[in-house]
């Protein structure tokens, strides 16, 4: 069976931390520990109006990719509370077929 | 139910009622609309245990955030469940302000002696000696405009100097269209961007606004995302690179207080390589060739001159956008805090008009409203003799025509110097004016402590409650009552459903000031309890409260094309409500007023074009206001989780310009500058952050700032750590418009024991 993750449009992730304030609220977590974690990259400058600013969100060991939520047909809560809407769900299949359609994207399975 | 025809309003279909039973949780479906919290309004679902909040999640069913939320509403539950949230009615002696020594009081008494006291104020100095002050416009400003008219005061006013928030925007637009427009992106449909009469717009202007961290308009800010992800194009004026900035298709870097120079020259380039809208000018604008005139002076290389934005650029920004069938302008605070703010605004609005980006799909539309949010509530109760004595009115015909509230420096003004009348009370409810809003912060001691009575109602103790207040009513928050939201933008039918018992013995906003306005004005307040009071301010939906708690969110009729079809005016002609009929670019309204017919650029105070000598033992600019993900203004500070996010205020610096200083990352400094024209100069602590987004020369800094955890009888830290000790009360010649965004400064180190 294919295995499911997270795959992130990283493009759009303006790094606004619903997902980890999100995940820790769903599970409990204390401040300083998080089921996904966003990364920023930048920003810097590398040519004229050529910026690098992008946000990385990855998921953690905590993360459970909210199995519990999704057996009752909700989305796990950091896809539904992403504001950028660039978290999904899908098989490594589904993934692939994304990433060949579009760039800057990134899949990450437990 | 209504004697009036209802509305047609278009419903959402919803899988549950608004209170139903998920997991043994129950779950209550309703609006989220402060305190705490944003000026938008998103649909949430809030899940309880018995009587304990334990989660919030973002409604997927409501087309508004479409199941979205950012982290302030995700981490409610830890604002509800606070241990510092204040418990019970407060009070505290006069001579005793400042000090840590409130006792508890019942409800009774804490009203019975503010209706007793306002009373006999208003006997013995007429209803102006109380001061009705609110902070930022959210679920607070109706109530509170009709306590304040009811009651007969004309001295109701905003924490901000001069007007230095949206009335600005919303005044340049009334006084040049009639009307004023909000950005499209669907949101006044229920369906969205499905909807078929919508479209994407072209290109989106994001002007003196970071939409994705702030909020105006009710725009929900990820709606810019949004329309980029559908195609739109991207301009992002703004003196510091935002992600937004960095992914924009023209990012114009401008000296920050110059934008409307930057729009003056962009409309001189739209009509100078002939790329203006010659049929909506034609047919819709009064006043072209004048106006054509006026900003002929501002070339692409004289805008450059002034802005700090390369000639290219003006021209490439002014060609985008004016190119696009269809653009949409984003604009923020930014607009607003600076002195003669109305100039912004105007200059905008004129570029949009010679565009023709009006009143069709993904431009700028007319948001559909259920309640005159922004003019204030009960207006009528105030009569023409006390409006006469409104603080600010008399000096200011901008104030007096363009404002229903009184102007908060002179009220400042009046509390310090006893005149034209003496002050003796000030009610302060959701304001906290020493650590945010308010400038100047020694200018505010002295004033607020000149007022014999005060009262503060928030959710915390604050700095602002601690030093001045001799009654403190704890509120509610939004799980813990009902509500509607009628705020900025377009509005809705639209429920804010109680989910749990509220902590202690705190009341809702809206419930306190029902009870005193009874207790003042019952003809004003006829309502028995707040749930009729929301009911018969939706009453054009068709639906009670109670009603429409499981219909909400109920989606007012709209139209485009208002000002084709005669909709727009009162007359039922064709064209905008102003006195032409046409979008003035000469705008008789400002020319009536003794202001100038066409917005005009002015350069700052204390800016290194006009004060030189100043800027050398000053050279640094300081923009304050910049937005963190966690906050809302001067609240969050003690919520962990938000916390923990952004622990301490920041301010950002080139990283060349911090080597220069000496500066490490991470170290304390303090900033310090010129105080307005006052000859002073004010200071706040901040940790330094190496940011290369900024241009050299020019900081950037949170405002907000105060540490709940801190010591009360030092007020939490807010006198060192509030950035508008910089901002002086003082304003321009309309009374319009205060600079927080352009400020001269200075840095250095903290020493040790500071």
């Amino acid at each position: 069976m294919s295995k499911k993750g997270l795959l992130v449009s990283y493009n759009w992730c303006t790094g606004c931390h619903s997902c980890e304030i999100a995940c820790q609220m769903e599970n409990g977590l204390p401040v300083d520990q998080f089921g996904i974690k966003v990364s920023q990259i930048g920003p810097w400058q590398y040519g004229e109006d050529k910026w690098q600013y992008a946000y990385i969100p990855t998921i953690t060991d905590q993360c459970t990719l909210c199995g519990k939520r999704v057996e009752k047909g909700k989305l796990p809560s950091c896809v539904q509370h992403c504001q950028a809407k660039c978290l999904k769900i899908v098989s490594e299949e589904e993934a692939a077929a994304a990433i060949a359609e579009n760039g800057k994207q990134l899949f990450m399975t437990l | 139910m209504s004697e009036k025809e209802p509305l047609h309003v278009i419903k959402v279909e919803h899988t549950h009622p608004y209170r139903y039973d998920e997991d043994g949780f129950t779950a209550t479906r309703g609006n989220a609309w402060s305190a705490p919290g944003c000026h938008l309004g998103c649909g949430v679902i809030m899940y309880s245990d018995g009587d304990k909040l334990v989660k919030v999640e973002g409604d997927p069913e409501h087309p508004y955030n479409q199941g979205r939320l950012c982290v302030r509403c995700l981490a409610v539950p830890e604002a509800v469940n606070s241990p510092d949230r204040l418990l019970y009615p407060l009070k505290r002696s006069r001579e005793n302000r400042g000090k840590n020594v409130f006792e508890r009081i019942t409800w009774d008494e804490a009203l019975d002696t503010i209706e007793e006291r306002f009373k006999y104020y208003k006997e013995n100095f007429g209803a102006e000696s109380v001061q009705f002050w609110q902070g930022t416009g959210r679920d607070i400003a109706a109530w509170i405009s009709r306590l304040a008219w009811s009651f007969g005061s004309p001295n109701y006013t905003f924490n901000i100097n001069a007007h230095s928030c949206y009335s600005p925007r919303i005044f340049a637009c009334s006084f040049t269209t009639g009307t004023f427009w909000v950005g499209d992106y669907s949101q006044q449909f229920a369906d969205r961007f499905d909807n078929p009469e919508w479209k994407c717009p072209d290109v989106t202007l994001v002007w003196g606004n970071e939409p994705l961290a702030a909020n105006s308009d009710g725009a929900y800010g990820h709606w810019v995302l949004d329309v980029l992800e559908r195609g739109s194009k991207l301009i992002v004026v703004d003196p510091r690179l935002t992600w937004l900035a960095a992914k924009a298709d023209i990012w114009l870097q401008l000296r920050p207080g110059t934008d409307c120079a930057v729009a003056l020259g962009m409309a001189n380039y739209v009509i100078k390589e002939d790329l203006y809208d010659h049929e909506f000018v034609d047919m819709w604008c009064y006043g072209f060739d004048e106006f054509a005139e006026h900003v002929s002076e501002w070339t692409p290389e004289r805008t450059e001159e002034v802005t700090g934005v390369a000639a290219e650029k003006i021209a490439a920004a002014a060609r985008l956008y004016a190119q696009a069938d269809a653009g949409l302008v984003q604009w923020g605070v930014a607009l607003d805090q600076r002195i003669d703010n109305l100039e912004n605004g105007r200059a905008i609005v004129c570029l949009m008009a010679l565009t023709g980006n009006f009143d069709k799909p993904g431009t700028m539309i007319q948001p559909p409203e259920l309640l005159k949010y922004i003019t204030g509530w009960g207006r009528e109760w105030l009569t023409p003799e006390q409006d006469e004595k409104r603080l600010g009115a008399n000096y200011h015909p901008a104030v007096r025509v363009g404002s229903g509230a009184a102007g908060s420096s002179d009220c400042i003004e009046a509390l310090l110097t006893g005149k034209p009348y003496p002050i003796m009370a000030v009610w302060m409810q959701s304001i906290n004016s020493l650590a945010c809003g308010g400038a100047d912060t020694e200018v505010t001691m002295k004033a607020f402590n000149n007022s014999e009575f005060n009262v503060v109602a928030d959710l915390f103790m604050t700095p602002t409650a601690m030093a001045f207040a001799d009654i403190v009513l704890p509120i509610a928050m939004f799980p813990e009552r009902n509500g509607i939201r009628c705020g900025d933008g377009c509005q809705r039918g639209e429920t804010i459903n109680q989910a749990v018992s509220p902590a202690g013995e705190c009341r809702s906003d809206m419930e306190v000031n029902l009870e005193l306005g009874r207790r003042f004005n019952p003809e004003a307040w006829p309502w028995e309890n707040v749930e009729q009071m929301f009911s018969s301010i939706v009453e054009e939906t068709g639906y009670t409260f109670e009603e429409l708690r499981d219909v909400a969110p109920a989606y007012l009729p709209f139209e485009y094309g208002l000002h084709e079809k005669g909709k727009l005016r009162k007359d039922g002609g064709v064209g905008f409500p102003t006195t032409t009929g046409r979008i003035e670019l000469w705008s008789h309204a400002f020319n009536n007023i003794g202001m100038d017919p066409m917005p005009t650029y002015y350069e700052q105070d204390n800016s290194p074009m006009s004060a030189p000598e100043l800027c050398e033992e000053f050279p640094y600019i300081l923009s304050t206001g910049a937005r963190q993900w966690g906050y809302f203004h001067s609240e969050h500070r003690q919520v962990p989780h938000l916390r923990a996010l952004h622990p301490e205020p920041t301010v950002q610096i080139n990283p060349e310009d911090l080597a220069d200083l000496g500066f490490e990352e991470g170290q304390w400094v303090w900033l310090e500058g010129p105080i307005g024209r006052t000859g002073r100069t004010g200071r706040c602590k901040r940790k330094v952050e190496a940011y290369p987004g900024m241009a050299r020369g020019v900081m950037c800094t949170e405002h907000g700032w105060w540490h709940p955890e801190g010591d009360p009888e030092k007020l939490y830290d807010a006198l060192e750590l509030n950035c508008n000790n910089l901002i002086t009360w003082d304003y321009g010649t309309t009374g319009w418009g205060a600079n927080h965004k352009a400020l001269a400064c200075r840095a250095y180190p903290v020493k040790d024991g500071e």
